[in-house]
């Protein structure tokens, strides 16, 4: 994949099967669209867990916080949803993506059927 | 995600399979697409296609809903045999455009640290060095070294791999008896017409850095329009 230049290391989706096996719950957030200057590209990956630990990036750190909570009300629910961020948006601005692009996360959950 | 598709996803990467994961974003449905295996029927079959190529993820309306394509097509590198002029100028371009490179030459005169400063060189027989640097469909191999020793077993391994770009330095006539060479190694005719000789795209290329510029335009064809 081409995933992460800056840190060639991370691995969003091994990370979540990783966590996963670990007995982990665990949800998966995806760029999906962006408009503007967003810092990172459609398809980066965010993985988070039920206690907020996450790795990836699907902004460069300007919305991280603010998905890391959607997703745990999304492992909570087990109910996919798609956020957005923007300059145009209040949460945005709380959350602050100064950048001033626009972006889309869809936000899943890693469901450990067997 | 169900964790048994993500397992799949991974393991497709692991193994530098292109693969692309498609969502429905209102239900949730997913399925996976593995490159080579999409079916004429699938109404998203030509997105499918040109997503493998351009390797980009992205949304896709359809009549049936919107769909986010995540597209996962492994890093390309290039494998070159010969650590001649023409690589040195090859191996900083081919960094710059995003590649991978590796180069592998065995004759000590060339495979110096000074010429290949950047720790992309392993100075040692093919046969030996392909053991680190596997060959697969994501890899462009460039034959450079003019040395049938050196030359001939790469490109037959290229050959069989599938890597998506093989080329050769050489006249048609060198081109014509390495041919025949690897004919009697057992490499089909219709592989044969694979290998890209006289090497690279016919830009009138002359000194060893604008073969180099010919070789890298013609590896990004290969990659970006596949071969037609």
């Amino acid at each position: 994949m081409q995933t992460d230049q800056a840190r060639p290391d991370s691995d969003p989706l091994k990370t979540a099967e990783l966590w996963t096996r670990d007995g982990r719950t665990v949800a998966i957030a995806t760029v999906i669209e962006t408009w503007g200057s967003a810092p990172r590209p459609v398809g980066s990956h965010l993985v988070i867990d039920q206690d907020g630990n996450f790795e990836g990036s699907v902004s460069g750190g300007c919305v991280e916080g603010a998905v890391v909570s959607e997703a745990i009300d999304v492992i909570e629910t087990q109910t996919p949803t798609t956020l957005e961020f923007g300059v145009a948006d209040e949460t945005a601005w709380r959350v602050g993506l100064s950048c001033g692009g626009k972006i889309r996360v869809y936000v899943e959950p890693v469901s450990n059927g067997r | 995600m169900d964790l048994s598709l993500l397992s799949q996803l991974n393991a497709e990467r692991s193994a530098r399979r292109a693969a692309i994961l498609l969502t429905h974003l209102e239900t949730g449905n997913q399925r996976i697409i593995r490159q080579g295996e999409v079916e004429d029927t699938d109404p998203l079959a030509s997105e499918l296609e040109s997503r493998f190529l351009s390797g980009k993820s992205g949304q896709v309306e359809t009549g049936s809903g919107t769909y986010f394509l995540t597209v996962d097509v492994p890093p390309t590198r290039i494998v070159v045999i010969g650590a001649v002029h023409i690589t040195q100028a090859l191996v900083p371009m081919a960094k710059q455009a995003g590649f991978d490179i590796t180069v592998i030459d065995p004759r000590t005169a060339f495979a110096t640290e000074d010429r290949f400063p950047d720790g992309s060189l392993l100075a040692k027989w093919p046969e030996d060095a392909l053991l680190d640097v596997p060959l697969d469909a994501f890899t462009a191999l460039v034959a450079v070294t003019h040395d049938p020793k050196i030359d001939d077993l790469p490109l037959q391994r290229a050959l069989e791999a599938d890597c998506f770009y093989v080329g050769a330095l050489g006249s048609r006539k060198t081109h014509g008896k390495r041919c025949e060479r690897l004919m009697e190694a057992g490499a089909s005719e219709g592989n044969l017409a694979r290998i890209d000789a006289p090497i690279g795209l016919d830009i009138g290329a002359a000194s060893p850095p604008e073969i180099a510029v010919a070789i890298l335009g013609a590896i990004i064809k290969a990659l970006r329009k596949g071969t037609e």
